[in-house]
C-alpha cells in the first residue's frame, strides 16, 4: 500500500482523490448499516466471511485516499490528525464506529424503544425489551428497604434535615458556619439515628433489620465516613510519632485492616466479635457493622492523611515550633490544616471506595440497594427480572460515584490553581 | 532565657513515656478482657479453643476443586482447596486485568479521539460501579441468559459454553516433566545469557541479540522434547452425552464452572480500571525532554522505547500496579457472594457453621490474607529501593 504513489493525495488530485475517498467510505457505512439492521449486504454474493469485512475494507481504502499531511481545508485536516494519521488509526477508527452502528441500536432498544413502563405486574411486559414494571413496583422498597410504609417519612425528614443543614452551612457568615458544622458532626448523627430507629417520643420502634436500600447505603456511608475520619487523622499522626510504643501501635492497627479484605471484617463482626464480649450483651448488627466499617475504612484514611503530613515541608513544622508551640496546638493550628487540604482527593476517594464497599453488609444479613435486588428478584411474581434490577442498581450508584468523582477532580484542579 | 522551659525539658523522659505506658497499658487491658469473656463463652458452648478440628474429617463437599478432595478428607484439606481456588481466580484476573488494563491505558493516549474517548468512558463506567454488583451482574443476569446445554454455544466444535459453564479441552500430557525441566532449562540459559551480553556489553560494547536468541530458546527447547525427548500432546475434547430423554451433558475435557468465570471477567473488567489509569499515569509522567535528549544522542525508536522510556515509566507504573493486584486478590473474597468456594466460602463460611470454631476459623482466614498482603508489600519495598534512582 506504501508503493501506491499514484493513489498517495497531494495538492494536485486531492480533489477528485477526496470524492473517489468519500464515495468509498459512504459505501462501507450504507454496507455496515445494511448488514446490522436488513441483514443483507452489497456483497452478500461473496462468501460469508469475506462480505463481513467489505466494509472494513472500503473504509480503509477511502480513509487512506483522503490522508494528507495537509490540504488547508479545516475538516479534512482535522479528520485526518484525529482520526486516520495512519492505517492502523483508521482501522481502528472504522472498527469503534462499525461496533456502534451494530451494538448501540440493540442496546438503545432494550433501554428504552421496547421497554415497558406501564402495568404493575410482570404479565404487563410484553415486547420484549427492558421490564421497567419491575423497578418501578419496587422503587419504594429500593429506597426504604423493609422499612415500614406509614413511618417513611422519618427517613424523608432525616434526610431532609440533613441537605438543608449543609446547605445552610454554605450559604450562613462565617460566624455560624463553625456551629453548624459541628452540630452536624457531634449532634446530628445521634438525632438522626434515634428519629430513624424511634422508640422514644412517641414513635414507632423499627429494628435495623427492617431498615435497606438506598436509605441504608447513604446512612451507612455517612457514618463512617464521619466516625473514620478523626480515628483515621489520629492513627496517621501515631504513625509518625517518635515514642515507639505509639508508633508500633499503628503500623500494626493500620497494617492489620489493609490486609484483610472486608468481607472478612464483616463475618469478623457478625461471628467472632460476639465471642469476645460478656456472655448475654447484645450489640445490634447495624452497630457492629458500622464499626467494622468505620474501622475499616480509617486505616485507609490514616495512610491518605499521612500521605498529606509527609508533603507539608519540614519549614512548617519548625515554624510552629519556633514560635513556641506544643505538639497538640502545632498540629491543630498549622499542619493539620494544610495536610488536609493536600489531600482532599485522596479522602474523596476513600469515601468512594467507602459507598462502593456498602453493598458487602449483605453478609451480615442487612440489605441495602444492592441486597434489596437480590431479595426482589427471587419473589416467585417477578422472576426473571435479574438484569433489569442490576442495571438499575448499577445506574444509581454509577450516578453516585461518578458526580462525587467528577466533583473531587474539579476540587483538585481548583486547589492546585490556588497554590 | 525561660526557665518554665528548662524545667519542662529536664522531666521531657517522663513526658514521653506516659503515653506509652498507657497505650500499652490500654492495649493489654483489652486483650486480657477479649480472652476472659472469649473462655467464659466458649466454656458455656462447650467448646476449647486450638486447633485440633484441622485434622478432623470435614463430611462436606466443595463444588470446584483444583485438588482431590471430598468429604472424607479432613478440615485442614479444605482449606488448602479454598485456597488454591482464591488463588487460581486471582491469577487468572491479574493476567486480564494487566492485559486489558495495558492496553487500555495506552488506549487513553491515542491520537485517535474515537478510541481514546472510548477508553475514557470505559474507565468511568467500570470503575463508579460497586464490584459486587458487577460479578452479580455477570453470573445472575448474563451468565444465566447463556442457552441450555443441548443448544450449547459452539466454537469450532472444540469448546461449548452453555449456562452450566464452559467446556474445553483438556490437554494430555505424556512425559509432561520433562517439558517443564526442559522450560526451567532454557530460563537458566536465558539468565546465562543476560548476563554474559551485559558483561560484553559493558566491557566490549559489543551487542548481543539477547532478546532474539531468549525468544528461540524458550520455543525451541520445549518443541526439541517433542522431537527426542518422548513428550506427545494430545487433547481431549468434551463430548454431548446424553443421559436420560431430556437430560444433556457434557464428559471429558475440563469445566469452567459460570462462577468462576463470572468472578474473573467481573474482577479484571474492574481491576482493569484502575491499572489503565496507572499505565497511563506512568507513560504522561516521562518527560518529553527524556525522550528528545534520547533522541538527540542518536537512539532509534525501538532503542528509546527500551532504554530510556520504559524504565522510567515502569518506575511509576509498578508499584500503584502491585497495590491493585494485591486489592484484586482481596476482592477476589467477594466470591462468597455467588457462592464460589474460595478461601471465605468454604472455611469461614462451611467449616465455620459446621465447628462453630469462630475465632480460630476467622483468625486463619484473616492471617492468610495479612501474610499476603504483607509479604507482598515487603517485596514492594525492596523492590522500591532496588528501582529508585541513585543520585550520585
Amino acid at each position: 500500500m506504501m508503493n501506491l504513489s499514484i493513489l498517495k493525495s497531494d495538492k494536485k488530485n486531492l480533489n477528485s482523490l477526496i470524492a473517489a475517498g468519500s464515495a468509498l467510505i459512504f459505501i462501507g457505512f450504507i454496507d455496515i448499516i445494511l448488514s446490522s439492521f436488513f441483514s443483507t449486504n452489497i456483497t452478500a454474493f461473496l462468501p460469508n466471511k469475506i462480505s463481513y469485512l467489505t466494509p472494513l475494507l472500503f473504509g480503509l481504502f477511502g480513509l487512506y485516499l483522503i490522508r494528507i499531511e495537509f490540504s488547508g481545508n479545516k475538516l479534512l485536516d482535522k479528520v485526518n490528525t484525529n482520526f486516520n494519521s495512519s492505517n492502523f488509526n483508521a482501522l481502528l477508527t472504522l472498527l469503534v464506529i462499525f461496533a456502534l452502528i451494530k451494538y448501540i441500536p440493540p442496546l438503545l432498544n432494550w433501554f428504552v424503544f421496547d421497554a415497558n413502563f406501564a402495568g404493575n405486574t410482570k404479565e404487563d411486559c410484553t415486547s420484549g425489551g427492558a421490564c421497567w414494571v419491575f423497578v418501578k413496583v419496587w422503587l419504594n422498597r429500593f429506597v426504604y428497604g423493609l422499612y415500614p410504609d406509614t413511618e417513611q417519612w422519618r427517613i424523608n425528614t432525616a434526610f431532609l434535615t440533613l441537605f438543608l443543614l449543609v446547605g445552610a452551612s454554605f450559604f450562613v457568615p462565617q460566624k455560624f458556619k463553625k456551629y453548624i458544622i459541628i452540630f452536624l458532626l457531634f449532634v446530628y448523627p445521634i438525632i438522626g439515628l434515634k428519629l430513624i430507629s424511634g422508640g422514644d417520643f412517641g414513635l414507632k420502634y423499627v429494628e435495623t433489620g427492617a431498615w435497606g436500600g438506598l436509605s441504608l447505603t447513604f446512612i451507612v456511608s455517612a457514618f463512617a465516613l464521619i466516625l473514620c475520619f478523626p480515628i483515621g487523622t489520629i492513627l496517621a499522626l501515631g504513625r509518625r510519632s517518635k515514642l515507639p510504643a505509639i508508633r508500633y501501635t499503628s503500623i500494626g492497627f493500620i497494617e492489620l485492616w489493609r490486609g484483610v479484605p472486608l468481607i472478612t471484617v464483616l463475618f469478623m463482626s457478625a461471628v467472632m466479635f460476639p465471642m469476645f464480649l460478656p456472655d448475654g450483651t447484645y450489640v445490634d448488627k447495624l452497630i457492629r457493622v458500622l464499626i467494622a466499617i468505620t474501622l475499616f475504612e480509617a486505616a485507609y484514611m490514616a495512610e491518605v492523611v499521612r500521605g498529606g503530613l509527609q508533603a507539608l515541608p519540614k519549614g512548617q513544622y519548625e515554624a510552629a515550633k519556633s514560635l513556641g508551640m506544643g505538639y497538640w496546638k502545632m498540629h491543630f493550628l498549622i499542619i493539620l490544616p494544610q495536610a488536609l487540604k493536600l489531600v482532599i482527593p485522596g479522602i474523596a476517594n476513600t469515601f468512594l471506595a467507602l459507598v462502593k464497599d456498602t453493598p458487602l453488609i449483605f453478609v451480615v444479613g442487612l440489605l441495602e440497594l444492592a441486597g434489596m435486588v437480590n431479595l426482589a428478584k427471587t419473589n416467585p411474581k417477578w422472576l426473571g427480572m435479574a438484569m433489569e434490577g442490576y442495571v438499575f442498581a448499577g445506574l444509581v450508584f454509577w450516578v453516585i460515584c461518578y458526580v462525587m468523582s467528577r466533583y473531587s477532580q474539579n476540587l483538585e484542579k481548583k486547589l492546585k490553581t490556588e497554590r | 532565657m525561660n526557665f518554665k522551659n528548662l524545667k519542662l525539658n529536664l522531666s521531657n523522659k517522663n513526658k514521653d513515656l506516659i503515653p506509652q505506658i498507657l497505650t500499652v497499658l490500654f492495649l493489654i487491658l483489652i486483650v486480657i478482657y477479649f480472652t476472659i469473656n472469649a473462655q467464659s463463652n466458649m466454656g458455656n458452648r462447650g467448646i476449647s479453643f486450638g486447633f485440633g478440628f484441622l485434622s478432623q474429617e470435614s463430611s462436606f463437599d466443595i463444588t470446584f476443586s483444583l485438588i482431590d478432595y471430598d468429604g472424607s478428607h479432613t478440615y485442614a484439606r479444605a482449606f488448602l482447596v479454598g485456597l488454591l481456588n482464591t488463588i487460581l481466580v486471582s491469577a487468572i484476573g491479574i493476567f486480564f486485568a494487566t492485559i486489558l488494563g495495558v492496553t487500555i491505558g495506552i488506549a487513553r493516549l491515542s491520537q485517535n479521539y474515537l478510541v481514546a474517548k472510548s477508553a475514557e468512558w470505559y474507565v468511568e463506567i467500570f470503575r463508579n460501579i460497586p464490584l459486587i454488583l458487577q460479578i452479580f451482574f455477570w453470573y445472575f443476569a448474563a451468565l444465566r441468559a447463556l442457552p441450555l446445554t443441548v443448544d450449547s454455544i459452539n466454537f469450532y466444535d472444540i469448546s461449548f459454553l452453555n449456562v452450566k459453564g464452559w467446556y474445553v479441552p483438556k490437554f494430555v500430557w505424556t512425559n509432561f516433566s520433562i517439558f517443564i525441566y526442559s522450560i526451567i532449562f532454557a530460563f537458566i540459559l536465558i539468565y546465562f545469557l543476560a548476563k554474559y551480553a551485559q558483561n560484553q556489553r559493558e566491557k566490549y560494547g559489543k551487542q548481543i541479540p539477547t532478546l532474539y536468541i531468549s525468544i528461540l530458546l524458550i520455543i525451541g527447547l520445549p518443541l526439541l522434547t517433542f522431537l527426542i525427548g518422548g513428550v506427545s500432546l494430545s487433547f481431549e475434547i468434551p463430548e454431548l452425552t446424553q443421559l436420560s430423554k431430556t437430560v444433556f451433558v457434557y464428559r471429558g475435557g475440563v469445566s469452567i464452572i459460570p462462577e468462576l468465570i463470572s468472578l474473573a471477567l467481573a474482577l479484571s473488567m474492574y481491576t482493569a480500571t484502575f491499572i489503565a489509569e496507572n499505565v497511563r499515569a506512568g507513560i504522561l509522567g516521562v518527560s518529553k525532554g527524556q525522550k528528545e535528549a534520547a533522541a538527540s544522542i542518536g537512539l532509534t525508536k525501538g532503542q528509546i522505547l527500551k532504554l530510556v522510556v520504559m524504565p522510567q515509566a515502569l518506575r511509576i507504573i509498578i508499584p500503584p500496579t502491585t497495590n491493585q493486584y494485591l486489592n484484586l486478590t482481596k476482592n477476589s473474597s467477594l466470591a462468597a457472594a455467588i457462592a464460589y468456594p474460595d478461601i471465605v466460602l468454604v472455611f469461614a463460611g462451611t467449616a465455620l457453621m459446621q465447628t462453630g470454631r469462630a475465632i480460630e476459623i476467622i483468625s486463619i482466614t484473616m492471617l492468610t490474607y495479612l501474610s499476603l498482603s504483607l509479604s507482598i508489600s515487603v517485596f514492594m519495598n525492596w523492590y522500591n529501593k532496588k528501582m529508585a534512582i541513585k543520585e550520585k
